[in-house]
Formats: C-alpha cells, structure tokens, sequence
C-alpha cells in the first residue's frame, strides 16, 4: 500500500479535483489508491464530498481535474455503462414497475446474456443474500432490510469486480443495520471483490473496513485501518471525528522526542506525545480517549496529574461514565469498566486524574 | 435473519385476529364478546359514534361546495338526461286526442274517424286558445316536417267550424247572441245572484261557476265546452261569463245536443228559445268535424300525421335519442334515416378521431418539454414552466383568433412559404376552417393539461433510478425505454384522459378555425340549444357525448388502471 503501491492500485485517484459551480472546490485534490479486493469506507460529515468522489468514479460526475484509474486504465472519458462497475444506492432506487427477479435480470439482459443463464444468476444472487423466495415480489412490497438485499444482489449479479455503496444502510434501524454490515461484509469477502463504502457512521466504518478514509472539507484527513484511526489519530478533526475524545487545549512548553509537556490553559502541566506539533511555544490540543485515564493514578514519580472535581456519575451498565470538571473544562468524560471492585464516584468528590503519556496526543491546534 | 429466510407468504408481527385475542385476554369484554370501550359501551357503538360525528363536522365544511356542485352541476346534468327522453307536450296539449288515437292502428293505411276528429276539434280549440298548438307544432315538425304549418294553419281556422253554427242560431233567433241568456240558460239561480253582486272594481275574486241542475244532462255537450270556456276566461282573463260572448265551441256542442237529445221536457229559463232551436237545427247546414280538418287542410287525411302523432303520444320517447344515432322514430317503428340525412354518426367519428388526434399530438409534443422541466436546474425549469403556463393566462379567444391570423390564406405562414419560394402564390395551402387547422389550434390550447401531469409525474422519479440503470450496463437509451418511461406512463395516461375529455367536448375553437369539416358534435349540441330550439335532441346528444366518455373511462381503468393515473406525488 502507500504510495509506491499505486502503479498496480485497482482504483487510483491522482491528484482529482472537483467543482460543480466553478467557484468552490467540493474536492480538493484527492488521492487514494485501492488494491484488489479492499473494502475502504469512505466516513465524514456531511457536505464533506464522499458521494460526489463517489459519483465520479462511477461514472455520474466528471473530475474537474486529475485523473481516476480503474485498473491501471484512465476512465475519465469512459461512460457509466461501460465501466462495469456495481453500485448500490442510498434509495436502493430498485426499479418499482419490475418484479425483483427482474431486477436482477436487468444487467444482464442488457448485456445480452441467453434466458437460462440469467435465471440461474438471478436465482444464485437470490440465494446469496437469503431472498430466494422473494424473486415474484414488486420492490414496494419488501421490508426495508429486503430492499438493501435486493439492491446489493442486483450490483453483484453480473460480476462486478468494483462495487461502490452510498450510506446503503442509512435507512435501516439499528439492529438491522448491524446485520447487514456484518451480511454485506462476509459477501464482499466470500467474492473477493474491491467495495468502496460510504457512510457517515463511525462504528459501520470501524467495524466493516479494511481502511477508512476520513473525509473532511473535500480532503482525506487520515486514510488508515480502523484500529490505528482509533488509536493514533493523525490531526484533531480525525480525533474529534472517530470515537469519544476528551480535548485540552494549551502550549508546547517542553518538546523532545516522543515526549512533551504541555501547558495547558488554565496553567497545569500534563505529559503528552506529540504528533502533529514540532517546536516550543506552539498551541496545541490534546486529545485523550475517556477509557485510558486513570483515577487517583499510581503513574511514573514524574508522571503529572491533575486535580478533578466528579460533576456527574452515569450508570450505564457495562461501563461507568463520569464526568468530571478539570482544568475549567466542565465536559472531561472518563469511562471505567464495570468491576467488581471498581469505585463508583460522587458528584461533588475532589480526585486525582493522569494517564500514560503515549496516550495523550497532542495534535494541531485547529 | 430469520425476517429473510422464512417463507415469504407468512406474516410478521401480529395477525389481525392477535391484538383481539389479547384484549379478550383482559377484561373489556362483555358477555357477547364484544369489545368495550372505558365507558363500558360496545367499542364498535362508540367507534360509530365518534365516527359519525366526525363525518357531520366534515359534512358541513364541504356543504357550501356540495351545494354549488347540485344546483350547478349535478342538477342540469340530470335535467339534461331528463329531457332527452321527456315528451309530454303531445298527451299534455292534446289528451283527449290521444286518448281516442289508442283504437286507431296506423297499419290500416287511412286517417282515423270522426270521434279522433271530434276529439282533436276539442284539443285543439282549447289549444288555439292558449296558444300551444304552435309549441306543439314546432316539436312534431322535428320528427315530420310539414306538422308546424299544419298546426298554425288549422289553430287559425279552428273558430271557422263553430262560427258556421253560430251565425245560423243566431239567424233563428238573435237571443242566442246574448252573454245573459247563456248564462242564465247554463248557470245555476244562486250563481247567478253572486255573479250579478260582484262588483269588478271591489278586487274581489270571482264566484263560483255553479252548474244549473239538469243541464249536464241534458245538453252534456254544450256544458263541457261552457265549462271550459267558463274556466278559461276566469283563470285567463278574469272575466265574468256575463260579459262575453261563449266560443264558437260551445254552438257546435249545442248543434250536437240539440241533434241528439231531447229538450221537449225542459222547463227552465229560455226552455222555448231552446225548444225553437231542437226544431231548427235538423235543417241547419252542417259539417262533421272530419270533413272541416279535412277542409282546412287535407294533409288531416295523410295517416302519416296521425301515425306520428301517435307515436310521440306517450310521456317519454326513444325519439331524440334515435335522432341523435341517425335513426328515426316513424310510425313504423324505428327505423335508419336516408343516407343523405345521416350527420351524427359522422360528427360523433370525427369528434372522436381529432380528439385522439389531438391527443397523440399533445403527447408527442408534451413528453419532451415535461422531461426538460423536470430535469432542469431549478431556475431554467421555472422559466420553462413560465412559458409552458403562458397560454393559461391569455384569452382563449384571443390564441384562437391568433392561429387564424397564422394560418390562414393570406396568413403569416402562407406569407413565409411564399415568401421561401416553397409555395407558389396561385397555390397558398388551406390550413385554417379544415380539420387541420381545429387540430393544430386545439393542440396548443390543451398542451399545458399534458404538460403539467407528466410534468408533476416525472419530477417524482428519482435521478438515482437512470443512474441505477446505467451502473448495470444499460445505454442512455435503454434506461429511458426499460426504467424511465415505464415509470413516466402514469403521468401520460392522465394527461391523456384530460386532454381526451376536455377534446371531445370543445367548442369554441372548433367554432372559429373548423369551418364545416373540422367541427365537432359540441357544436351540433351547442347549434339545437341556441339555433334550432331542438333542446330534447341537444340533450340526448350530450347524453351520449357523457356516456361514451364514462364507457372510456371505464375501459381505461380495466386497461391501464386508474390508480396508476397520478396528478403527482
Ligand atoms: N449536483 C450538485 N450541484 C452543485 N453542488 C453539489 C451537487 N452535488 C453536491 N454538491 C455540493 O458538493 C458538496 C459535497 O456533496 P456530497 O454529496 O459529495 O457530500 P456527501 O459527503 O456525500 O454528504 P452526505 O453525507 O450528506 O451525503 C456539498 O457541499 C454539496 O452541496
Ligand atoms: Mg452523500
């Protein structure tokens, strides 16, 4: 992977740029390269020009600039129809005045295949996503959850080595949702075939990808596997963007190596590794996950700790949720397991907080 | 996953009869099993009763509508089916006529006999006096011509027949000539005090006509038309029977009395003027009813008069409608018109064909322009959508007269064909007053009714669906045929029964640029309302207009269905 890796990449994008009202760019030079049989999830908040990258590769849209490779081969100038590529949409926009067997039988009809060869796709694409009875029914007459099986049934059925997903899960409730991720994963990877899924939920993007590519104002912010997103956010958007993060805002007072010390607004000093700053005197935010600070910690004789007043102390079963009030910002949020020999804190008690230092990043201050 | 692999004919969540069982479970249910709401009455009662309440409430908001739609639209539609079959005119103007017409068989080949004679004489003496019998003429003439001036003719001469009896009493003897004397002769003692009491000017209502006791009896005749004569000239004129002269009627019913009866025993007032006439009238010069008909006119003779009178005797005829299919009702029986005389049929194929015409023309105009607009940017489609509403907001005679000036002779599109040297001047075409030019003026009037429901059809097709197709391999033009225009036929269908609706039934521009070959029967309809006064034939022609219009409906529902015809949404 990585740059050296995109001569041979399945899909590139180099260098593309995108404007629809040639004043505003809605993608800012994008650039990502796939190998074959990735699944990359494409997160971020909206407006933040996931479809419109998307759109592009599937033909709908034109780069404005760059150039898009599927393959090893531009296809800037190849219509849609021909690029062979699957898609499934957020509306699933499966055809209502066609049954769902002819749906499915639609791309290949188009493609000129004989009677009894897409009767047996349709009936083995069926069979895949567990709809195999369903193949007499009007669309309007599926559940939702039918509907998205259909949908990505009927962009798998002619072969596509590519497919591309637009929030296909958007629509459905919380547990259906999570079926079908887990559904639409094990397809992909029983085909081996290269998915390129957008969504604007973190937990579909953690759980599913292989990467994920963090969107933000027509930029990938971080393009990296789920557990490093989570773990080793590259910039405070990603941070902010991916799980619960605590933040704390300050300066750089000490920076060596893989350690700094940071002064943070209201004048304490806490440890910190640095990550996207580089010299003294800098702002910074720090961000720290809620799960990896410690109460009353018995951390290193040079560790820093800081001095918490608990705010609030929610039982949520699994876990507790603390909040605490530290260095004048009222929205600290600690978690801690649910043990049984775990304290359950008060409103109004006054404790001791710090974490490793690995664990705090200081990240750029924007 | 279990929603997915079951079989798909089972039905999740509760079945119908679940939520029952489980409120059977509880205890809102009385001894018969019925369902209780919390004030203990049955569910079903209260539900009724909730229900009806909110019917009334919406009863009354829409009751100043339902009303309007009654008196302005349900009301005439049902008053029009009623005239088209209403034919009381003939039994209400000549029912004694009628009555007499039932021994009479039209087959025989001849005229009736005197008693139809004596009963039209009676008819058509009252109808002369009320002056129907030219009505009566005017509405037999559509059926047979000849019948209107038949009538006006004999109505004018019908005095002629009682004023030869007249002039020979009053020869015997003058008294006859005397209000008084008849009055006295006819009235009753007491009728006649109250009669002489009556003061013209006091504004009181006349008496009573009563009856001297005897004289029914004894000259039934000449009461019967005294009678009516009595009647007529207290209800018309009010105006009392001493100071005028009876009809010449009421002599004839005297002849007729005195030729029958006997007055020997009669004792009452003027008992000799009445015993000098019984020995007079024997020698009087006299006709019978049938030789005067036949006299003032002898078409009374031909029994096609008669047979169409007793054709339209009954209250309610088929005859308009056969009128309207080119049929007529003779005294045959119903029976094919000639050739020559066979229009509606015509009219009605014509209608039919230029409304489909039109109607295929809307389309083929209209799809594109309703695809632009709903695929258009915003504000270029409201631009469109300016110009597609333009014609609404301009007279419609105004656009009509303005195809006259396009496409006349002398018109700007002749001009321009000259003018490129692609016609020649000697030979301007002729595309106005012709069936070209009612189609080509009614397709621009009606475009916007197939515009805007395509319109607001396709602006609910999601682009995604195109898009769908396209992603599975299919060209632009196979996404169009296989998933856009399916998608898009409800709109067309709606469209087109608008559009084919208000065609068949158009009027005015098919008046102004139709000429004799491009109207439709709208203007046959609108012609016997205003023109010909044939408003019972008008009337079953728009029946029929109504009916094949309901009958294509009807087809278009089993055909195509009328849930798949959207207005949008
Ligand atoms: N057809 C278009 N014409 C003009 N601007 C557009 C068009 N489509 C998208 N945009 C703009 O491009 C930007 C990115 O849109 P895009 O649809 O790619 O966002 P997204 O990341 O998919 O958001 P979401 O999560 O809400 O779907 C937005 O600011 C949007 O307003
Ligand atoms: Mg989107």
């Amino acid at each position: 992977m990585g740059t050296s890796a995109e001569s041979d990449a399945f899909v590139a994008f180099e260098r593309v740029q995108k404007s629809y009202d040639g004043e505003t760019l809605v993608v800012k030079d994008l650039n990502l390269a796939m190998p074959k049989g990735e699944f990359l999830t494409m997160l971020g908040p909206s407006g933040s020009g996931k479809t419109t990258c998307l759109m592009m590769l599937a033909g709908f849209e034109t780069a404005t600039h760059g150039e898009i490779k599927l393959d090893g081969k531009p296809i800037n100038n190849i219509p849609p129809h021909k690029r062979g590529i699957g898609m499934v949409f957020q509306n699933y926009a499966l055809f209502p005045h066609m049954t769902v067997a002819e749906n499915l039988s639609f791309p290949l009809e188009v493609r000129g295949m004989a009677k009894s060869e897409r009767e047996q796709k349709v009936k083995r694409a069926l069979e895949m996503v567990q709809m195999g009875a369903f193949g007499g029914r009007r669309p309007a007459q599926l559940s939702g959850g039918q509907q998205q099986r259909i949908a990505l049934a009927r962009a798998l059925v002619f072969e596509a080595e590519l497919v591309l997903m637009d929030e296909p899960l958007g629509a459905l409730d919380k547990q259906l949702r999570e079926h079908m991720q887990f559904e639409i994963k094990r397809i992909a990877d029983d085909l081996g075939i290269t998915v390129v899924y957008v969504t604007h939920d973190q937990t579909e993007a953690l759980t599913m990808s292989d990467r994920v590519a963090v969107f933000d104002d027509g930029r990938i912010q971080q393009l990296a596997p789920p557990d490093e997103l989570y773990e080793a956010p590259q910039n405070s958007f990603v941070a902010q963007f991916i799980g619960e993060n605590n933040t704390l805002e300050g300066v750089i007072e000490e920076i060596g190596g893989n350690r700094c010390t940071v002064k943070l607004d209201s004048g304490d000093v806490i440890d910190a590794m640095p990550v996207n700053v580089s010299q003294k005197g800098e702002r910074t935010r720090v961000s720290i996950r809620p799960e990896r600070v410690e109460f009353n910690p018995e951390l290193g004789p040079d560790a820093h700790t800081l001095t918490a007043e608990v705010r609030e102390f929610i039982y949520m079963g699994d876990v507790f949720r603390t909040r605490l009030s530290v260095a004048g910002h009222d929205e600290f949020i600690v978690k801690t397991r649910n043990r049984a020999d775990q304290k359950r804190l008060s409103p109004g008690e006054t404790i001791q907080i710090g974490w490793l230092p690995e664990d705090c990043r200081a990240l750029d201050a924007s | 996953m279990s929603d997915a692999t079951a079989d798909p004919g089972k039905i999740e969540g509760p079945t119908p009869d679940d939520p029952l069982a489980q409120a059977k479970a509880l205890d809102n249910v009385d001894a018969q099993g019925r369902m209780l709401a919390a004030d203990g009455t049955p569910l079903k009662k209260s539900l009724a009763r909730s229900l009806r309440i909110q019917k009334l409430r919406a009863l009354m908001l829409i009751a100043p509508l339902l009303l309007f739609v009654l008196l302005t639209f349900v009301a005439p539609i049902a008053d029009m089916l009623f005239r088209s079959v209403e034919n009381q005119i003939v039994s209400d103007t000549l029912p004694r006529t009628v009555e007499a017409l039932q021994d009479w068989d039209y087959e025989s080949g001849e005229a009736p006999d005197e008693p139809v004679f004596d009963a039209l004489y009676d008819d058509l003496f009252l109808a002369a006096e009320r002056r129907e019998h030219t009505r009566l003429g005017s509405r037999l003439n559509y059926e047979t011509t000849g019948i209107s001036s038949l009538f006006r003719q004999t109505g004018r001469s019908v005095e002629d027949l009682g004023d030869a009896y007249l002039d020979q009493f009053e020869e015997l003897n003058e008294a006859w000539e005397e209000e008084v004397v008849w009055a006295e002769l006819m009235g009753s003692d007491q009728w006649l005090e109250e009669q002489r009491a009556w003061d013209e000017e006091s504004g009181d209502p006349l008496p009573e006509f009563q009856l001297r006791e005897g004289v029914a009896t004894l000259l039934p005749e000449t009461t019967r038309s005294f009678l009516n004569f009595v009647e007529f000239i207290r209800t018309e004129d009010q105006e009392s029977p001493l100071d005028e002269e009876p009809w010449s009627r009421v002599y004839t019913g005297l002849y007729t009395d005195l030729m029958n009866e006997d007055v020997a025993n009669y004792s009452g007032p003027h008992a000799e003027l009445l015993q000098e006439a019984d020995a007079a009238v024997a020698d009087f010069e006299t006709q019978t009813t049938k030789e005067f008909f036949l006299s003032v006119d002898e078409d009374w003779g031909d029994p096609r008069i008669w047979g169409t009178l007793e054709a339209f005797s009954p209250n309610y005829t088929s005859g308009y409608f056969l009128n309207a299919v080119d049929m007529q009702l003779t005294p045959e029986g119903a029976g094919l018109r000639d050739e020559d005389e066979r229009i509606y049929g015509l009219l009605f194929k014509r209608t039919m064909f230029m409304s489909l015409v039109i109607t295929f023309s809307c389309i083929l105009l209209g799809y594109p322009i309703a695809y632009l607009l709903a695929n258009l940017p915003m504000r270029s489609a409201n631009l469109l959508m300016i110009l597609v509403l333009l014609p609404f907001w301009t007279s419609l005679l105004v656009r009509t007269s303005a195809w006259k000036v396009m496409l006349q002779q002398q018109g700007v599109i002749n001009d321009v064909l000259v003018w490129l040297g692609l016609v020649g001047d000697a030979n301007r075409l002729v595309m106005i007053n012709n069936q070209f030019g009612t189609i080509v003026a009614m397709t621009h009037i009606l475009l916007p009714f197939m515009i805007l429901p395509m319109y607001s059809v396709m602006s609910t097709i999601p682009p995604s669906y195109v898009r769908a197709a396209k992603s599975l391999g299919a060209t632009n033009v196979t996404a169009f045929r296989r998933v856009y225009f399916p998608q898009s036929v409800p709109g067309i269908g709606a469209g087109s029964i608008l559009v084919f609706i208000l065609a068949i039934g158009y009027y005015i521009t098919p008046e102004i640029v139709g000429g004799t070959t491009g109207t439709f029967i709208s203007n046959r309809i609108a012609y016997h309302i205003s023109s010909s006064l044939n408003w019972g034939l008008a009337a079953a022609l728009g029946t029929i207009l109504l009916a094949v219009v309901l009958i294509l409906y009807w087809a278009y529902d089993r055909i195509v269905g009328i849930d798949n015809v959207k207005l949008g949404g």
